[in-house]
């Protein structure tokens, strides 16, 4: 059977199995006796062991398999979760990514097969008291030789899990029948689904449904032949809940009857019992309900929503609305030129305007993927770090489901990856120092993430010694980055910013961890390719915070367009804090700086057309000198005024790459079709403040 | 294609005016010829670069070849255009005097050059001859590669 065209989702699924077997695990590991995460890391690992065997990746299988067993064991209560079997199990989960890189990368597994991981497993099953193994070939008797004896019974085929019987024994105490049918629709029946549907619908009524196969979802789907069984709850007759069924038009028979629980079930579930009767208790509690959230979500058949798109389509569709959006803004200036069209013309445009903005928003939404799928690796990262670097500590995430741009997303791993390593190894002190000095044993790592207007900023942050200024100033004299005098005027945020210089790191000793030298200019560069830009706060002793700020989009922003000396420019509408219009005699002058004081903040003036290099062309009309139109542009607390001629009004606006062969000085980050088809170029303002 | 054409090798150039002489591009280097319109200066790039315009909805560098040779600039005239010449999928406008026609050159017309020198000679790579003019026939793969190492 070809297979290929299920690959993809085979991934895609195995690689959510793995993360949430990571993420469960992580949490078992904080409290061993959570029965809720051992079910879960059972249930993941048992579809994890499915899928490979169905895809034929045998040396997958058997790995999920032992795992799967451990925890089987670990479930019953036979077995108790200690650190070295969490250890264990993680190298399982790489191994088990191992297999899946493979796949990706070959469609096979590979050759590896991680034996000594297979052994350690197996080790960690025999601690395991006899008990259990006579116990399961018990179990599987009964099932196996009534196949076949009465056709019609399919249910008899069915293997009960061990939670599903607690919950049967708990209704039969109660004094309520179990009873297992099998359905069958007759074969002329166009919406089988839907005639399911009823029958689960009207069973509901009448009880409760433990187990159903196929799985309610499947059955959804019309994955099924013309006959399903299903294990009943219910304090009705046999007779009634047969009627109930048959009800039901187009369903050819219920064969039902009193479901015998297997008797070595009732003994080995008995004497658990006797042993931790409430731990079984809360288990059946939970297993009810969430047989009630599965049942409950047959009752509305939800159709699976969402596509799945190349991200290519939606770089066409993107580009697409850009270009509307350049014809909108030529329209508009035509609008412009000839006013006397009257209003219906204009009320086009308003509306025009508006359709096309909307449209924008839409399809970036539709680009936006939540941090989440970036982020959610970095708490097993941090645990392997705390190990590996004999430090104790802690991440603690939050805004995880702030949503960015799909490019951006994709590039923002490996940055943030590197700062929280950085935290972790450089930031945090080493647990006996933090001892000493009074700070809590367990470091704090932080990572937070929240919208702030366009932008999206996350944080990276630690509790650790913070940077050592001298330290840095020092090295990077020693390096001969800078003149000793150079070190001696340097502010303390001037000298933290030395951090991102190529080839700079402060570690004394270089690790596998960090500090190899290529860390936070790579870092930095990243970010700015992005668009975003990266900053420092650190405090000697207390931590360290780096912030990263990130444009919600790529290709589309709102921008104000200016005009200085002759020449047209956009600046960004979200670095811009206010306009302002000052006299000349407000110009004071610091260092032979030229700044203003606004509201009592000192603000550096920048004059845009020096800096821009703009001659002083043809001498303009307004020669009127008595004020000037200053645009006070922010990058996270700094402020600087750009000096601008004139205001000529705020506008969407497409970013355009200027092409290959023509250098671009830093202060430009890219170009915009105007309305009239000329072309202007955008203001970076980060880099002038 | 004439059965003539097939015999020799001939190429199509575009002949262009600088002054009084003329220069001669291969044509498949060529993806468009527009007229001139306003053109958007780059501030602090390289000094031969004119700026960028838009053609149709893309941003394109232009640069200037007389600037690139070092002759001095000239009004631009109703007969100057802006050349768009494209390579392995970038584009670069070249703006020049006058466009003239087209011509087609046999092998036999045009006489190779050693490149020596180090102002516009040295992207001359052949001369060739067409009805008792002399044209001088651009090295725009070796223009275009020198601009890249620049970048």
């Amino acid at each position: 059977m070809d297979l290929s065209q299920y690959l993809e989702i085979f991934i895609d699924e195995t690689k959510e199995h793995l993360q949430n077997l990571n993420d469960q695990v992580l949490i078992l590991e904080a409290e061993p006796e959570n029965i809720d995460t051992v079910n879960e890391i059972f249930r993941a690992a048992h579809s994890l062991k499915g899928m490979a065997g169905t895809m034929g990746f045998k040396r997958m299988q058997r790995l999920t398999h032992d795992m799967e067993n451990v925890f089987s064991e670990i479930r019953n209560g036979k077995l108790n979760v200690n650190a070295d079997m969490v250890d264990i199990v993680f190298k399982c989960l790489d191994a088990i990514e191992g297999y899946l890189n493979n796949i990706i990368e070959t469609s096979d597994e590979g050759t590896e097969d991680n034996e000594e991981l297979i052994t350690l497993l197996n080790d960690a099953l025999n601690g395991v008291s006899e008990e259990p193994k006579q116990e399961k070939p018990k179990q599987e008797q009964p099932q196996t030789p009534v196949a076949g004896s009465e056709d019609r019974k399919k249910y008899k085929q069915i293997a009960i899990a061990d939670f599903e019987k607690n919950a049967m024994l708990e209704a039969k105490e109660k004094g309520m029948h179990v009873y297992a049918t099998t359905v069958y629709i007759q074969e002329s029946c166009l919406l089988k689904a839907a005639r399911a549907f009823l029958v689960f619908k009207s069973v509901e009524s009448n009880g409760e449904i433990i187990k159903s196969v196929p799985s309610v979802q499947d059955i959804e789907d019309e994955r099924f032949e013309f006959d399903f069984s299903m294990f009943i709850i219910s304090e009705k007759t046999l007779e009634e809940v047969k009627k109930c069924i048959e009800n039901v038009s187009e369903i050819e028979e219920a064969v039902i009857e009193e479901y015998e629980i297997p008797n070595e079930a009732i003994d080995s579930t008995a004497k658990s019992e006797e042993k931790e009767e409430t731990a079984t208790e809360a288990k059946t509690e939970k297993n009810d309900d969430s047989k009630k959230k599965t049942v409950s979500k047959g009752s509305k058949p939800v159709v699976n929503r969402s596509v799945r798109v190349d991200i290519e389509k939606l770089d066409d569709l993107m580009n697409l609305v850009s270009e509307l959006i350049i014809a909108k803004n030529g329209l508009v200036s035509v609008g412009g030129v000839n006013s006397g069209q009257g209003q219906v013309f204009n009320e086009q445009i308003e509306y025009l305007e508006r359709v096309t903005t909307n449209l924008h928003e839409s399809v970036m939404k539709v680009r936006m993927v939540p941090i989440e799928s970036v982020v959610n690796r970095f708490p097993r990262m941090i645990r392997d770090l705390s190990k590996k670097l004999n430090k104790e500590m802690e991440l603690i995430m939050t805004g995880e489901d702030t949503e960015l741009d799909r490019t951006v997303i994709d590039e923002i791993g490996d940055p943030l990856m590197h700062m929280l390593r950085n935290a972790a190894d450089h930031g945090l002190e080493s647990t006996i120092d933090r001892l000493k000095i009074g700070k809590p044993k367990v470091g704090t790592i932080r990572l937070d993430a929240y919208q702030d207007g366009n932008n999206v900023t996350i944080e990276v942050s630690d509790d650790g010694a913070g940077v050592d200024v001298e330290k840095i100033k020092r090295k990077a004299v020693e390096k001969g980055q800078i003149s000793p005098e150079q070190a001696e005027y340097m502010t303390d945020k001037e000298a933290v910013d030395l951090l991102f210089m190529p080839a700079f790191s402060t570690a004394e000793k270089i690790s596998d961890i960090s500090g190899r030298g290529v860390g936070l200019d790579v870092v930095k560069n990243k970010i700015e390719g992005l668009g975003g830009d990266v900053e420092v706060q650190t405090k000697l002793g207390e931590g360290t915070t780096f912030i990263v700020r990130l444009p919600l989009t790529l290709a589309i922003i709102q921008a104000l367009m200016v005009k200085v000396k002759s020449e047209m420019y956009a600046i960004p509408l979200n670095s811009i804090v206010t306009l302002e219009e000052i006299l000349p005699e407000d110009i004071k002058y610091v260092h032979t700086k030229e700044v203003i004081n606004l509201r009592g903040q000192v603000i550096p003036l920048v004059r845009l057309d020096e800096i821009l290099d703009i001659e002083a062309c043809e001498e303009e009309e307004e020669e009127d000198n008595d004020s000037i139109v200053v645009v006070i542009v922010k990058k996270g607390d700094k402020q600087a005024g750009l000096v601008i001629d004139k205001l000529l009004g705020q506008q969407e606006i497409v970013i355009k790459p200027l092409g290959k062969y023509i250098r671009v000085p830093k202060m430009i980050s890219g170009a915009t079709i105007l309305g009239n088809g000329e072309v202007a170029l955008i203001i970076d303002s980060n880099t002038l403040v | 294609m004439d059965s003539n054409a097939v015999m020799t090798d001939t190429k199509q150039y575009i002949i262009l005016r600088f002054d009084a002489e003329q220069y001669g591009i291969d044509i498949t280097y060529i993806d468009n010829i527009v007229r001139l319109q306003p053109i958007t200066r780059v501030p602090h790039t390289q000094p031969y670069f004119l700026g960028v315009i838009n053609l149709r909805g893309e941003i394109i560098p232009v640069m200037s070849l007389r600037r690139k040779f070092e002759l001095e600039d000239k009004e631009n005239t109703p007969a100057s255009r802006i050349l768009i010449i494209k390579t392995e999928g970038n584009k670069i406008g070249i703006l020049v005097d006058e466009v003239r026609e087209v011509v087609t050159l046999t092998e036999e017309d045009t006489e190779k050059l050693g490149s020596d020198t180090n102002d516009m000679k040295a992207y001359i790579m052949a001369v060739g001859k067409y009805n008792d003019t002399l044209i001088s026939i651009l090295n725009i793969g070796g223009l275009i590669a020198d601009i890249d190492n620049e970048y």
